[in-house]
């Protein structure tokens, strides 16, 4: 099984540091084409003006928000049944990621309420979803580093991403039958995309921008806490020496 | 199961002999709803229209205020430890001790909640179904709340970290309580938010003792 | 003929080593006393006995077969006295002592209010019987802790320094409780840094299962 041929540190980091070049590089060109696509190319909504170019920003975002989640939820798993280092540091590197994910599409959302509903927030069904979620990145964030020993906070973390991943589909529920007041879903649909392929095109190129980015910052956060666990270790190995 | 009802017959028990720790949630529920009027002004219909979400909320604050003695007296003392290596299924230990919270938090609650709707002068109408609601409800907040109070254990500021994790997972609960007390209100029917509330509570029921019993045994080790 | 068997056990705390490559074979009747300096693991490896904490490494056999075929039957034979000794301060002594036995249920309900009585008996607590747990002495709950071993139908009575707190006559009352079930075919295994008289007990000295110093290679395979 891969998993288990990467659950080697020294074969992981070589492997890591092999793709992080091409990763930085991807990374970099397709944000850097969705980004001018969206703000240069597209073209401007009839009704919403040049405001509706930060959906290029705002929409990718959002999916990233949900898509990290699902990672954390997949690593938990992995930590839980089979008990790997490798799937709770993937957990733990990735939620202050999907975090700072949420926050953006978060406040992406908030700038665009502004012309569109003449305020700062609405609590309208998605974005009052997002910020729940957001809140679970918290909580995850606060329950992996509140213990002493750093194994026992990557458990406890697998176990709650569990039950958050149980109750994301249960509060989105709830919280779109307690108010729907956002437009109908317009990109993943039956039927196909109804959007603009102008528009489509810088979407599609910021979200894999977004993917990559996350993947960059996955395998360079991994790479410092195993860094960091291995300097602990030696930390530890020379205070027992003396 | 007779094991489970030792634990359930213990807790209350710990609880009745306690009394005060009961009596202090119920009291916080009252004084922390008392405190609306204050601050939105006592303007009799705005106090009847706002009633079920303070009911609700401050119900739920109440709970989350009780959640630390579900099971950190008995992971401090070493009781925790001799459950889990008894012959009862650790989930099943949980269920227990969840019941045994339910009923020295949730019923209490529901019981003084009519003296609140009172007080916000809401249609005596509403209360069979908010107390029908919270019977369906409450449940649900002690045994998502079990989780997160077994996740703490041991932790740093176990106690301001479990609301930061409980506290999302119980809007679901929230949205539909209060739906079902206004849709009383209003006249519509309550059946579907009562049967969402019963749904929650049976996915609950799974997800609990399973997370619950996973989160002890970790605090275990 | 049944044995219980550590086979090449390691564990390790807060991602630190504290033992591997432990051996020992109790056979019925037999004990162990389990000696090293503060922080060596004895807490650890009663813990890892008892199946509250896993293992990093190696197994242990009960009867021959490996307990993790059915780590909770094999749960059934363990009777385990931490450091905690979960006394509950509302509840009466006969209260707390009558809860832990009916978790732990003993082989026939027949004669169990007996039992119970002769346990607190054994520890010299009858008179104690109606007190409430907070205002025992810290030698009267680690007695009332301990009486949970007599209701117990456990065959190994894993002891956490059992003596801590003890008074001489109490102690020598834990040493009588301990040759009576050796006598029946039972076993202990008790860390302790007080003189516990067992006889013929053998000794494990966690010293002598330190892990080896680290070498760079296993650093760098090491998560």
């Amino acid at each position: 099984m891969a998993f288990d041929y990467f659950a080697n540190p020294a074969r992981f980091l070589r492997l890591a540091n092999a793709v992080l070049p091409w990763c930085v590089g991807a990374t970099v060109i397709l944000l850097a084409s969705g980004l001018y696509l969206g703000l240069f190319v597209a073209p401007a909504d009839y009704q919403q003006g040049e405001s509706v170019r930060i959906m290029y920003v705002h929409v990718p975002a959002a999916w990233m928000a949900m898509f990290v989640y699902t990672n954390i939820a997949i690593a938990s798993v992995l930590s839980l049944i089979w008990r790997h280092p490798l799937a709770d540091l993937a957990a733990s590197a990735s939620a202050p990621i999907g975090a700072a994910f949420t926050f953006l599409a978060l406040v992406t959302g908030s700038l665009w309420g502004k012309p569109m509903w003449g305020t700062w927030w609405v609590w309208d069904a998605r974005l009052t979803s997002v910020l729940i979620l957001f809140f679970l990145y918290l909580g995850h964030m606060a329950l992996t580093h509140a213990f002493d020993n750093p194994a026992r906070g990557a458990k406890a973390a697998a176990v709650l991403a569990l039950v958050g991943f149980v109750n994301v589909p249960i509060i989105k529920f709830s919280v779109d039958w307690w108010n729907t007041l956002h437009q109908p879903a317009s990109v993943f649909r039956a039927g196909g995309p109804t959007i603009h392929p102008d528009m489509l095109w810088p979407l599609i190129a910021m979200a894999l921008g977004y993917t990559l980015f996350y993947i960059t910052l996955l395998l360079l956060r991994i790479k410092s806490d195993l860094i960091g666990a291995r300097l602990r270790t030696l930390d530890s190995l020379r205070q027992d020496a003396a | 199961m007779t094991g489970a009802g030792g634990i359930i017959a213990r807790d209350l028990k710990l609880a009745l002999r306690q009394r005060s720790d009961a009596v202090m949630i119920v009291l916080f529920f009252v004084l922390t709803a008392a405190l609306f009027p204050f601050g939105v002004g006592p303007e009799a219909n705005q106090l009847a229209a706002i009633a079920p979400g303070v009911i609700w909320v401050t119900a739920l604050l109440a709970v989350l205020l009780s959640l630390e003695r579900l099971f950190l007296a008995d992971y401090e003392d070493g009781s925790l430890e001799l459950m889990a290596l008894s012959p009862v299924p650790l989930e099943l230990t949980v269920l227990a001790k969840v019941f045994a919270h339910w009923l020295t938090t949730g019923l209490p609650l529901i019981a003084a909640a009519p003296l609140i709707a009172i007080l916000f002068n809401m249609p005596v109408s509403a209360l069979p179904i908010l107390a029908l609601a919270m019977l369906l409800g409450t449940p649900t907040l002690s045994l998502i709340g079990a989780i997160g109070a077994a996740l703490t254990l041991g932790a740093r500021r176990g106690g301001v970290l479990v609301p930061l994790l409980v506290l999302p997972l119980y809007i679901p609960t929230l949205i539909f309580g209060v739906s079902a007390v206004d849709a009383a209100l209003l006249g519509f029917p309550v059946r579907p938010h009562l049967l969402l509330l019963a749904g929650i509570l049976l996915i609950s029921l799974v997800v609990s003792p399973l997370a619950g019993a996973a989160a002890l045994r970790q605090a275990n080790e | 003929m049944s044995a219980f068997e550590a086979r090449n056990l390691a564990c390790s705390r807060v991602g630190r080593r504290i033992f591997a490559a432990l051996d020992f074979t109790l056979p019925a009747g037999g004990a162990l006393i389990l000696r090293g300096a503060n922080g060596s693991g004895k807490s650890s490896l009663l813990r890892v006995l008892a199946g509250l904490l896993a293992p990093v490494g190696g197994e242990l056999h009960w009867d021959g077969k490996p307990v993790n075929d059915d780590p909770e039957a094999f749960q059934d034979n363990i009777c385990y006295v931490g450091h905690g000794n979960a006394i509950k301060p509302v509840l009466t002594v006969h209260e707390n002592l009558a809860f832990w036995s009916k978790l732990y249920p003993p082989k026939s309900a027949e004669g169990y209010d007996d039992l119970l009585d002769q346990a607190l008996e054994t520890f010299s607590l009858t008179t104690l019987r109606d007190v409430p747990g907070r205002q025992l002495s810290s030698g009267q709950s680690r007695r009332l802790s301990l009486s949970r071993l007599i209701t117990s139908p456990a065959r190994i009575w894993l002891l956490d320094e059992p003596s801590v707190g003890l008074d001489d006559v109490s102690l020598k009352r834990l040493e009588a409780a301990i040759a009576e079930h050796r006598a029946g075919g039972g076993m202990v295994i008790a860390a302790t840094h007080t003189p516990l008289d067992i006889a013929d007990a053998d000794l494990l000295l966690l010293q002598d299962f330190a892990p080896p110093a680290i070498d760079p290679e296993l650093l760098e395979n090491s998560w």
